[in-house]
C-alpha cells in the first residue's frame, strides 16, 4: 500500500511540474490549468495523507485502500475530461460561428469591391460571377438587420 | 419575383463541381448558384468560379452542416426566398431542381426532401443496391422518425433538399453541424414545420469520394440517434422539456 502512496505522490508531482512547465512555456493557457493542477493536488494529498484515505475508504464501504485510491483518481479525472469537454464543445461551437462569420463578411466585402470595380468604366466589362449573384440578389440588408 | 438559389456544398470537388454548376444553370438559369467550399485542398474554388458560380470559401473546414448553414446564412441575410441544396459531387440531377421549387411553391410546407426512392420502379432493389449496411441505415433511421414525425419520410438521408425562408430562418440560426439531414428533419418537425417528398434520381459520383469511411460507417448511426434523441427529449416545445422547465 505504502508503494502504491508513492508513486501516486511521485505520479502526482510529475502532473503538477508537467502542468507548469506547459503554462510556464505557453504551451497551456492559465485558466485550462487549473483543473490538471486541482487535480495533481488532490491527488498529492491523498497520497501524502493516508487517515484521510482510510476515512474516504470506510465512508464509501470499499474494503480494499488502493481500489478506494484509484476510484478516487477515476473520478478527479473524470471530472477533468468532462470540464474540457464542456469547454471543447463551446469553443468549437464559437469556432464554427466566427469562420461562418467571417466568411460571409469577406464574401460581401468582395461583392462591394466587385460593385465598386464594375462602376468604373475601365473596369465595366469584368462581369464576373460575383456580378451575378449581385444581379439576382441585390437585396440590401434590412435596417436592424446584420450578417449574424 | 421570388429568388432561388442553389446552395452547393463542396469539399475537394474538382472532378465534378464546375459540370454540376454548368448543369444547375443550363435548367434554371436565372437562379443564383452558390458554392460554399468547405476549405478543399484542391482547386475546387477555382473549378466552380470558373463555371461562373459565386465561392463562399469558409476559413477552416467545418464539416457538411457547418458549410450548409454557412450558405444558408447568406441566403438568408440576402433575402433569398427559396434555397435548393445540391451536392458537389454530381449525384443530383438538376433536372430535378423544378420539381422540388414547385413543391416548395405550392404544398403549403417548409421543407422539400428529393427522394431516390419514390422515383424508383423497384424501390426495395434500389435500397439493396446500395449495399446492405446502408440499406440497414436507411430503414433504421425511417423506422426511427417515423413516430417522431408522425408520418413515413422514404429518403430520411437525402440530401437533395429545399427550404423556403421560414426554414432558412431556423437552419441559420440553429443546424447540425455533421451527418444534418435527419437531425434536421427533427429540427423542423419540433417547430411544427411541414415536409413534402418528391421523386428526384440519384446518379453515380463523378468525382472524389464519399464522406463515409469504414470507421465512420459504424459512427454515424451512433452519432445521429444520438443527435435525434437530444432534439426529441430537450428542444423546446416537447413534453419532457416544458415538464422539466416546471
Amino acid at each position: 500500500m505504502d508503494r502504491l502512496l508513492g508513486v501516486m505522490t511521485v505520479a502526482s508531482l510529475l502532473l503538477i511540474a508537467l502542468v507548469l512547465a506547459s503554462v510556464r512555456r505557453e504551451h497551456i493557457r492559465v485558466e485550462y490549468s487549473i483543473s490538471w493542477l486541482a487535480a495533481g493536488l488532490a491527488l498529492l494529498v491523498l497520497s501524502l495523507w493516508k487517515s484521510l484515505d482510510q476515512r474516504i475508504a470506510l465512508a464509501l464501504k470499499i474494503p480494499d485502500l488502493a481500489v478506494t485510491l484509484l476510484t478516487i483518481c477515476g473520478v478527479v479525472f473524470l471530472g477533468v475530461l468532462f470540464a474540457f469537454s464542456l469547454r471543447l464543445s463551446q469553443l468549437k461551437d464559437s469556432s464554427i460561428k466566427l469562420a461562418q462569420r467571417v466568411a460571409i463578411l469577406e464574401f460581401r466585402l468582395e461583392t462591394l469591391a466587385g460593385q465598386s470595380a464594375n462602376n468604373t468604366p475601365a473596369r465595366a466589362d469584368a462581369a464576373t460571377a460575383q456580378g451575378r449573384l449581385r444581379a439576382t440578389a441585390d437585396v440590401p440588408l434590412q435596417p436592424g438587420q446584420s450578417v449574424r | 419575383m421570388n429568388k432561388l438559389m442553389i446552395l452547393i456544398p463542396a469539399y475537394n470537388e474538382e472532378g465534378a463541381v464546375a459540370s454540376v454548376v454548368e448543369e444547375v444553370r443550363a435548367v434554371v438559369a436565372d437562379a443564383t448558384i452558390l458554392v460554399v467550399d468547405d476549405c478543399s485542398e484542391d482547386s475546387t474554388i477555382q473549378e466552380a468560379r470558373r463555371a461562373g458560380a459565386s465561392v463562399l470559401p469558409v476559413p477552416h473546414h467545418l464539416g457538411l452542416g457547418g458549410c450548409v448553414q454557412a450558405g444558408y446564412r447568406l441566403a438568408f441575410d440576402l433575402g433569398f426566398d427559396y434555397v435548393i441544396r445540391v451536392d458537389g459531387d454530381g449525384q443530383h440531377d438538376p433536372r430535378d431542381i423544378p420539381a422540388l421549387l414547385t413543391a416548395l411553391q405550392h404544398e403549403n410546407c417548409e421543407m422539400v426532401i428529393g427522394s431516390r426512392f419514390l422515383s424508383a420502379a423497384n424501390p426495395r432493389k434500389l435500397l439493396i443496391q446500395g449495399g446492405w449496411c446502408r440499406a440497414l441505415g436507411i430503414s433504421l433511421f425511417r423506422s426511427i422518425l417515423r413516430p417522431i414525425l408522425g408520418r413515413p419520410v422514404s429518403d430520411p438521408t437525402s440530401g437533395f433538399v429545399g427550404v423556403n425562408r421560414k426554414a432558412l430562418d431556423v437552419f441559420s440560426r440553429a443546424f447540425p453541424l455533421e451527418y444534418p439531414e435527419i437531425e434536421a428533419l427533427v429540427v423542423l418537425q419540433r417547430r411544427r414545420f411541414r415536409f413534402v417528398e418528391v421523386p428526384c434520381h440519384i446518379r453515380e459520383r463523378r468525382a472524389g469520394r464519399s464522406s463515409i469511411t469504414a470507421i465512420k460507417a459504424f459512427y454515424f448511426p451512433v452519432h445521429v440517434l444520438l443527435g435525434v434523441f437530444v432534439n426529441v427529449l430537450l428542444f423546446p416545445g416537447s413534453r419532457i422539456w416544458r415538464s422539466l422547465r416546471k
